[in-house]
């Protein structure tokens, strides 16, 4: 990990996600790599335009649902067979098609909560402080109405003054520089 | 066969479509921001919002003492004995299950559907979604007669060597309610994270910026971070529609898998699953329509809205309705002699008073009046409705319990059921801690989600650069 000091990055403002993303698909065409989107709402367009198309969140979730079939099908059947055998009206004590409702409920139980916890982990929240949040215009904005480029410093191509330059061509509202 | 009474120059209309509007014209990123965050943020509480506060807490305080009462004499003191043993407190369960159920329709299915009007109510029919999972999942604990022994129901290595028994519906609602309790508050919670940086962003107390940024647990609205959330929203979405479904199908088990007459019914799952969603709609209505006139959220709760969830209503009133007719051509067509005179008897015997209440409530006002576009978009009529059909709601569930049990087998076995003051007390209160509960969320959360309202703004279309001169 880098030292965290000096400039995190540069953060373009926009007025609209149109400006935006054409903004962002021109930076990843001439190279930059090291860069994020910041939106007040889910802009698929955005995602897209700086390379980000695939996420693990379904594998996360997919993953956590047959764990949780799995535990909770073998409790029962440890449970009805081997630790507490019991007759009910004469029915096998395997009774598996009993047991698939506890079952199916588990598995949306597990797929649920990594569904939630497994997209926390992979945004690396929480996280209650943040570089960006000492930029003066994102928090008034990135929340509620405005729509930010933010180029990275650990971007082998950044140059705090000619990136600066650089995001001034998109004629955004304003260009800050973010320190950590 | 309202259409023509429409005026077309009326502002609730959108001219291109023709269709009443999901959020009325003129509204902007910030204005719906700050019209959503205001409620939230004023230092000032309506004067309105404690009055009716005071008397949900009131009233939850009845439940307290009742509750109090209940754990010092036992169920006892119920009205609960043979041949019905179970009474208010199933009926109740039921009845506020099915109510949750509507807020994971709104949610998680109408979101699988793309209806995006279910964006203005989804986070207050989930907040009632929660509210009522608490209620509901009060009554079987307090039911077990000794409720500190409830986590007996859970499997866990004990000194005794006892475990559960799995092949019972009992021990399998177990695991759907607390299944749905989780879940739901999970999806809950996830949906508010990025209203909760809002929150905090436009928060000017100190305390506000503190609580709702814990809350919001650092959200930057990286589109990264919204891609995996959408991802998780959906995911959540898929899973909870089977959960929900499953559900109020496991409840009618613990009544269907009984070997007894009124019960012992195949119709019974698909019958529930509907039940819960009409009585559950009827219930968001009850809370938005105040709501809306309450915080001024007209042009966010339009009345497209009221109108989608009279059609709604009137779909699931329609299998509702079927599910009454069923029982009541299997209660001839089986032949069996037990069938048909518990039927007879319902409709007929000293209690068919309730089942005409329920006939009348859920079947004869609602569903020939929902048809009207205009009886549907008149607001007023939508908050009697909504009244009417709780109230047919809960008479189907104490229909189905009570009218099934009284008249057991045997004439000597015969009996009735009278509730005590100590059930309305409980029932009542629950109904005071729901009121209680849905204010304090109206208050301290954001009730209508503003990333989602965001996103059907006309702002948030993304218009192609145009040609120099080509005008824009």
């Amino acid at each position: 990990m880098p030292a965290r000091e000096g400039t995190y990055g540069l953060l373009a403002e926009f007025d609209t996600p149109g400006d935006l993303i054409r903004a962002a698909q021109q930076a990843r065409q001439d190279g930059w790599r090291r860069m994020d989107c910041y939106t007040p709402y889910p802009v698929e367009e955005a995602a897209e335009a700086i390379g980000f198309h695939r996420n693990k969140v379904p594998l996360v979730t997919l993953v956590g649902g047959l764990m949780g079939l799995a535990a909770m099908f073998s409790l029962e059947t440890w449970i009805s067979t081997l630790a507490y055998p019991l007759n009910i009206a004469g029915r096998p004590t395997y009774s598996w098609p009993a047991f698939i409702v506890p079952a199916y409920e588990w598995t949306i139980l597990w797929a649920g909560l990594s569904a939630a916890f497994g997209m926390m982990a992979l945004n690396g929240l929480p996280s209650l402080y943040h570089p960006l949040f000492n930029a003066p215009n994102f928090r008034d904005g990135a929340t509620t109405d405005k729509f930010f480029l933010c180029l990275e410093a650990l971007d082998p191509k950044f140059d705090a003054v000619e990136t600066k330059a650089y995001l001034q061509a998109f004629q955004p509202q304003s260009v800050v520089e973010v320190e950590y | 066969m309202a259409t023509s009474e429409i005026k077309t120059n009326d502002p609730g209309i959108d001219p291109a479509t023709g269709e009443y509007r999901v959020i009325a014209p003129g509204q902007t990123f910030k204005s719906v921001t700050e019209k959503i965050a205001r409620i939230v943020l004023t230092p000032t509480t309506p004067l309105g919002w404690f009055a009716i506060f005071g008397i949900g807490g009131a009233v939850a305080t009845m439940l307290l003492v009742a509750v109090v009462w209940l754990f010092l004499m036992g169920v006892g003191i119920w009205a609960i004995t043979q041949p019905v043993a179970w009474g208010f407190a199933i009926i109740n369960f039921v009845w506020w299950i099915g109510i949750g159920h509507a807020g994971t329709l709104i949610s998680a299915i109408l979101l699988l559907f793309k209806q995006g009007w279910r964006n203005s109510i989804n986070r207050f029919a989930e907040a009632m979604t929660i509210f009522a999972v608490v209620c509901a999942g009060m009554f079987p604990l307090i039911h077990v007669g000794r409720p500190w022994l409830g986590y007996w129901l859970l499997p866990y290595p004990n000194t005794m060597n006892v475990w559960p028994q799995f092949r019972s519906p009992l021990l399998w609602d177990v695991f759907a309610v607390s299944t749905y309790a989780t879940i739901s508050v999970v999806f809950w919670y996830i949906g508010m994270v990025p209203d909760f940086g809002t929150l905090r962003d436009r928060s000017e107390s100190k305390l506000g910026q503190y609580v709702y940024g814990m809350l919001s647990m650092g959200w930057r609205g990286s589109v990264r971070h919204w891609m995996r959330y959408e991802t998780a929203s959906l995911l959540l979405a898929g899973l909870a529609t089977p959960l929900v479904l499953s559900v109020h199908t496991v409840i009618s088990f613990d009544f269907a898998v009984a070997v007894l007459p009124g019960w012992h019914t195949t119709i019974f799952p698909p019958y529930f699953v509907a039940g819960a969603i009409y009585s559950g709609f009827a219930m968001v209505l009850t809370l938005a329509i105040p709501l809306r006139k309450f915080y001024h959220l007209e042009g966010l709760v339009t009345e497209r809205h009221i109108d989608n969830m009279g059609k709604v209503m009137l779909a699931t009133g329609f299998i509702v309705a079927y599910g009454y007719g069923m029982e009541a051509f299997m209660a001839w067509y089986s032949a069996s002699h037990w069938e048909a005179f518990m039927f007879w008897n319902r409709m007929f015997g000293p209690m068919g008073w309730s089942y005409w209440v329920l006939i009348t409530c859920n079947l004869a006002i609602p569903l020939t009046t929902l048809w009207s576009r205009k009886l549907r978009t008149s607001i007023s009529f939508m908050f009697f409705i909504s009244i009417v059909v709780n109230t047919g709601m809960w008479f189907e569930r104490f229909v189905i319990v009570v009218t099934s049990l009284y008249r057991d087998f045997l004439p000597s076995s015969w009996g009735t059921y009278r509730a005590t003051k100590w059930d309305y007390m409980t029932y009542v209160g629950t109904l005071g801690l729901f009121t209680a509960l849905f204010l304090l969320f109206v208050r301290f959360l954001p009730m209508i989600p503003m990333s989602e309202i965001r996103m059907m703004l006309p702002g948030a279309k993304i218009k192609a650069k145009t040609a120099a001169g080509a005008g824009d």
